[in-house]
């Protein structure tokens, strides 16, 4: 079997403990949580951090999933199943139950944390496009304190992201649309496979036409993991089987998929197309 | 008395999680191995520096090309009579290939020493894909061969050449199709490794392997490495799955036991998941082109195939020498049909080495998936319903034994009354009209059938060895004197339950229970000699072989009965697991009561030393053939391309059934091959050779949620050819499920006028294909 | 760095590198050689173990990760010589041939009965989704379940 390279290891128990830790191991330093993303790369030696910060004491101080205000946080250590667990989170939501069904399996559910997720920044990450989806706002935390950063600024690039190399994820907060549906569509090779290309949609409708439109988008080379342009198509328009279709093109145009052994770049501009207009014909169904 | 559903006996240590496969030998002083792989699928080897891996603290030896050339063992033989590169001197010829091994205190500093060994490679231009790797100007792969100018390897051709384009000639219908079975890899969940002991003040060298054939690697080692045999000990332990990727002899293997000489110590390798899918044994890889000749009305009269087969970088396939396509001219399929002929070409590639591995019975997997889809293509041409095609090209009952075009003797069987089974199990006709209904509103579903049959048990001596060894098993039975029975065998199982069937033949042959009779396997210490389990090979060889040897135990005994009742062995009759005098029953002894006079003071006739055992060899006068017919029926997304296996009737015939238990479990487990071939497994290559599917991250398997819920029946027909009529099973469904799952997509594309579509049949396949613009699945997607 | 994990009910306390999987740690450190391993990027599941009594791929957790928690092992269902009802359906079922997925299996088998005493064929499909087995097709692995779900109600 394949081993890592040797690191340094460090177990935060708390936040700013974290913080001082990668403070003091520098950008060569990486947080671990779940570590499915990392640690496979890592026997693989992808990736040979100097030191890992073991931020797995934290499950408790990040892990909450509640309403507060007019916002869902959820916390960076929420694992994957506890997401999908949630009442809180799946009954505002269901997009969170759709996606996080697909994610992987149950075992790496299990473990996998929605901020590990996110943060490791891949191309063809689910959450990634739930959360954009829902307009999500990242709350960091560095030396200087916290600050937000909205999902859609979130991702700089491929495995890039906002936080800087002595920030942390902390959680994320989504606000609460009364009202609102929510799904998401992926298709993938096999059950637990990335997705070869996914849609998530959230949709309120006022006075018979759509009031606000989130489109989410993976694996098709989405601008941040979004479709601006579909979304604005839809605004105003009354809901229904056209609209979301001609969304779904207007999404699709504006991708960027490149071929690689899970499709040619053809099949996964169609798949945004067609699983962006299937994802809001399901958010309107569940409005 | 034994045959039926037992419990097996292997399982009481697998639940506890005490079987002993080889990464769980530990023994002192062991060190760990690694191997440097080539990055390159063609590159020249122009320096291998390991200065700086030797000085690593703990590394004990680093061993190159250069080092086993010193000792003769830089390249070792193949199962083909070609050689490959234990280690690669001159070349390195595909990516992954072994190219320096580390040996080392721990696994961990083994792998961290890998990376201190430099290796400037020239790169060359490299050939993936077999339709071009003869062209000229093709770069040339086997430079180290004397005198070899390009990368074909063979041509070989069975059947009536002339006869067969004579009908084509003035044949009523004729279809063609070119079709791909792509390169896939067995992928049994437990990795391959070894741990070599070198004793040097004995001699003694022990291999702990999991290897499918534990004494034919006793004897290559012998012949590799000039080892006297008496001196080399064989352990095959409990095995994590094989399915023929477990047949043939790694570079890995070979530089443990180098490792062990070298170092004087036990040396472990065990290859990683990446290694495993890079470097062993693939299977497949065949490109084809068939032609059916038929009447209007659908009978079929000659098929024709055209092979082009990649046999990678060095000819490694495991199969029988006179077979260079293995048994791949049994693709006449079940079908009475007038003539066949097929040629096939065989070349190098910059891929792996190997061939024939994975549930296929030595090539018959490609052949049935040929004759299978064909059937269905002339279906299409024809406008007929494939089972309706099938149903009349069938062989009949009275066929049988039915000599194939192409020189096969098929034993038995009642193909149309299996076929009609399937269709009730999985109510065709219905299913038909539901279709029709969906068709109507725009839906896809497809319904696939597939007959296949198999041809397994290699073989009969005269005509299959492998590299001389010829394919006859041996037997050794010992009655204890309490009664209790130990079988020892030379085939070695990797989950086929041998522990259990074969007591369950022997208790069956003796009367006793099969609790009573022990099976001993997998250490070539303690069995006889034998070819080992591949080909579904096990019970139609080794368990014929555990029957005759039961036999002449049961012999035997009668002779210590007679002298026990004082009566003339032509007296006695043999019933209840007891000898008796004829008309006499309560005259009966028991084997125990046998076994026990055996031992003892008893005085025995002329001949008979004493004891109750009994050796024997079994020579296979002739393949078994298990058949089956198979139906699945799926629903395809339009609008994503997506594939789902709603239903999967299965009916299999392999003879007599020993355990039906563990004959019903192979055939799962075989579906589910079949689910994943068609569905979702490839290894492709891009253009410069780089493997696209080196993990279980991209070479997929298929899961519990892809499979559906699988509808067994069956039919028995006996083999004439084997004492107790079983035929083997375990690669049934791995080669008949393929066909019926493409069948059953194509089947539901056919509105979009497609006739063929290449496995696996991912989303993006199935919708390119919709579309009109199929990609080539083996090579990176454009 | 010097660790402390309680593994089927026993602490054992270790000196190890960081970079120790739980896999090597159980196997090679303490001899518990009924995890398996069968793949480097988590997809298998065969080195599936509790950890805290959930499942995990021990594969992909760093020894030292499980510093101060509890693991529970294949060899750690038994209990004072009792199979476990999930062990038992395994055997009753035919849900294992080359047994090397099977602890795996058993250990997600068991948690799942925990949470899910009565789990329908979808339940238990999805549970050992992430599990991959070669030999069986799963169709006994789901009647075993069953059965085990049956014999302790």
């Amino acid at each position: 079997m394949q081993v890592p390279a040797t690191f340094a290891y460090e177990r935060a128990d708390s936040v700013p403990h974290a913080l001082e830790l990668l403070e003091r191991y520098g950008p060569e330093a990486r947080v671990v949580a779940g570590g499915h993303s990392l640690i496979p790369m890592m026997k693989l030696r992808l990736a040979q951090p100097e030191a890992l910060i073991d931020i797995n004491g934290l499950a408790a101080e990040l892990g909450r999933i509640a309403v507060e205000g007019d916002e869902l946080a959820i916390g960076a250590m929420v694992r994957h199943a506890e997401l999908l667990e949630s009442a809180t989170a799946t009954g505002l939501f269901p997009i969170f139950q759709d996606a996080e069904r697909v994610i992987a399996d149950p075992i790496v559910r299990n473990r996998g944390t929605v901020g590990g997720s996110l943060c490791q920044g891949d191309p063809s990450e689910d959450l990634s496009a739930v959360f954009a989806a829902l307009r999500a706002t990242a709350v960091v935390q560095g030396p200087g304190g916290t600050r937000t950063v909205p999902i859609r600024r979130f991702h700089q690039g491929p495995y890039e992201t906002a936080v800087a190399p002595n920030e942390l994820l902390i959680e994320l907060r989504v606000p609460v649309v009364p009202g609102a549906g929510s799904a998401y569509e992926k298709v993938e090779r096999r059950v637990g496979d990335w997705p070869v290309a996914a849609a998530g949609a959230v949709l309120r409708v006022e006075g018979g036409v759509i009031a606000q439109a989130g489109i989410g988008l993976t694996a098709v080379g989405a601008g941040h993991f979004c479709a601006p342009e579909a979304e604005a198509h839809l605004v105003g328009r009354p809901p229904g089987e056209e609209a979301f279709a001609r969304a779904g093109r207007i999404a699709a145009e504006h991708c960027e998929p490149h071929a690689d052994q899970r499709g040619p770049a053809d099949y996964k501009r169609h798949l945004a197309a067609e699983l962006t207009r299937r994802a809001l014909a399901g958010a309107a169904g569940r409005i | 008395m034994s045959f039926g559903r037992m419990h097996r006996k292997e399982d009481a240590r697998f639940i506890r999680g005490r079987g002993t496969y080889v990464d769980d030998v530990r023994l002192p002083g062991m060190l760990h191995g690694a191997v440097l792989r080539s990055p390159h699928a063609h590159a020249r080897i122009v320096s291998v520096d390991v200065s700086a891996a030797e000085a690593h603290p703990k590394v004990r030896a680093v061993i190159t090309g250069q080092t086993l050339a010193g000792l003769n063992l830089a390249w070792m033989p193949t199962l083909s009579n070609d050689v490959q590169a234990v280690l690669a001197t001159d070349k390195v010829r595909f990516q992954g290939q072994e190219v320096a091994f580390v040996v080392a205190e721990d696994r961990y500093a083994a792998r961290d020493a890998l990376e201190l060994i430099e290796v400037e490679y020239e790169p060359l231009d490299a050939v993936v894909d077999a339709r071009t790797a003869l062209a000229p100007g093709a770069p040339l792969i086997r430079d180290d061969l004397e005198g070899k100018a390009d990368n074909h390897i063979f041509d070989w051709e069975a059947g009536d050449r002339d006869r067969t384009a004579a009908i084509f000639e003035e044949a009523e219908v004729t279809v063609a199709q070119d079709m791909l079975y792509p390169r896939v890899h067995p992928a049994p969940l437990e990795t391959c490794g070894a741990v070599a002991d070198f004793d040097k003040v004995t001699g003694k060298l022990t291999v702990w392997c999991p290897t499918q054939a534990p004494h034919a690697h006793r004897t290559l080692y012998a012949m590799v490495a000039g080892l006297p045999e008496h001196k080399i000990r064989v352990i095959s332990p409990d095995i994590g799955g094989g399915f023929g990727g477990k047949v043939g002899i790694y570079p890995g293997y070979v530089c443990a036991i180098v490792g062990s000489i070298v170092t004087g110590r036990p040396v472990k390798w065990m290859e990683d998941r990446s290694e495993n899918l890079m470097s062993t044994a693939f299977a497949r890889d065949y490109h084809m082109r068939g032609e059916v000749a038929a009447t209007r009305d659908g009978r079929v009269r000659a098929i024709r195939v055209k092979v082009l087969a990649d046999h990678g970088a060095f000819n490694g396939t495991a199969q029988p020498t006179k077979f260079p396509a293995g048994f791949f001219h049994v693709f006449t399929g079940s079908y009475d049909l007038e003539s066949a002929h097929c040629e096939v070409s065989g070349v190098y590639t910059n891929k792996a080495p190997g061939g024939v591995a994975y549930a296929c019975s030595f090539r018959v997997t490609e052949a049935v998936y040929l004759v299978e889809r064909m059937m269905d293509v002339l279906a299409a041409e024809l406008g007929v319903d494939p089972a309706e095609l099938r149903m009349r090209n069938l062989l009949r009952p009275d066929q049988f034994p039915y000599t194939s075009p192409t020189g096969w003797e098929y034993d038995s069987g009642d193909y149309p009354k299996a076929l009609r089974l399937a269709m009730d199990m999985a109510g065709y006709d219905k299913l038909r009209a539901e279709q029709a209904g969906k068709r109507a509103r725009g839906e896809l579903m497809g319904i696939g059938v597939s007959f296949f049959t198999e041809a397994v048990g290699a073989g009969p001596r005269k005509h299959m060895d492998i590299l001389g060894l010829g394919m006859a098993d041996g037997a050794e039975l010992r009655v204890h004197p309490t009664g209790k029975a130990v079988l020892r065998v030379s085939c070695q199982s990797q989950g086929q339950g041998h522990e259990t069937t074969f007591a369950q033949i022997v208790g069956h042959e003796l009367g006793i229970p099969a609790d009573d009779v022990e099976v001993v396997h997998g250490d070539t210490d303690q069995t006889p000699f034998g070819l080992g389990t591949y080909g579904s090979r096990s019970t139609p060889v080794s368990g014929a072989a555990a029957a005759i040897v039961a036999r002449k135990v049961r012999d035997r005994a009668k002779l210590v009965a007679a002298a026990m009742l004082e009566a003339s062995p032509d007296d006695l009759e043999w019933g209840d697991g007891r000898w008796s005098v004829v008309g006499d029953p309560s005259s009966g002894r028991s084997l125990a009561e046998i076994a026990l006079a055996a031992h003892s003071n008893l005085e025995l006739p002329e001949g008979v030393e004493g004891h109750l055992d009994a050796v024997t060899v079994y020579n296979p006068p002739n393949l078994t053939y298990p058949f089956g017919a198979y139906i699945c029926a799926v629903d395809v997304d339009p609008g994503t391309g997506q594939v789902k296996v709603r239903r999967f009737v299965a009916v299999d015939d392999c003879g007599v059934r020993i355990n039906p238990t563990i004959v019903e479990g192979q055939i799962h487990g075989g579906l589910a091959d079949g689910i994943g071939m068609a569905l979702m497994q490839v290894m492709a290559f891009d253009e410069d050779g780089n493997h696209l599917g080196a993990s279980f991250m991209d070479y997929l398997l298929p899961t519990s949620m892809e499979c559906p819920s699988w509808e067994l029946g069956e039919t028995v027909s006996p083999s004439p050819f084997h004492p107790i009529g079983a035929k083997g099973v375990g690669e049934s469904a791995t080669v008949g499920s393929p066909a019926a799952v493409v069948n059953a997509v194509v089947d539901a594309l056919a509105p979009y006028g497609v006739r063929h579509a290449d496995m696996p049949l991912t989303p993006a396949n199935v919708w390119r294909t919709v579309n009109g613009d199929p990609f080539r699945t083996d090579l990176a997607i454009p | 760095m010097r660790i402390t994990v309680t593994v089927n009910g026993q602490p054992h306390t270790r000196d190890v590198e960081p970079r120790l999987l739980l896999v090597h740690f159980l196997r090679d450190e303490l001899g518990l050689t009924g995890t398996h391993w069968g793949c480097d990027t988590s997809n298998c599941g065969v080195c599936t173990v509790h950890l805290d009594g959930v499942p995990v791929k021990s594969c992909t957790v760093l020894a030292v990760m499980a510093d101060g928690h509890e693991v529970t092992t294949v060899e750690g269902l038994e209990r004072d010589g009792e199979l476990d009802v999930v062990q038992r359906g395994f055997v009753e079922c035919h849900g294992l041939q080359c047994g090397f997925c099977t602890p795996g299996m058993l250990l997600t088998a068991r948690w799942l009965l925990d949470r899910r005493p009565d789990p329908d064929e979808a339940e238990i499909r999805e549970a050992i989704s992430g599990q991959l087995c070669r030999c069986t097709g799963y169709e006994n692995i789901v009647r075993s379940i069953r059965w085990a779900a049956e014999a302790q109600s």
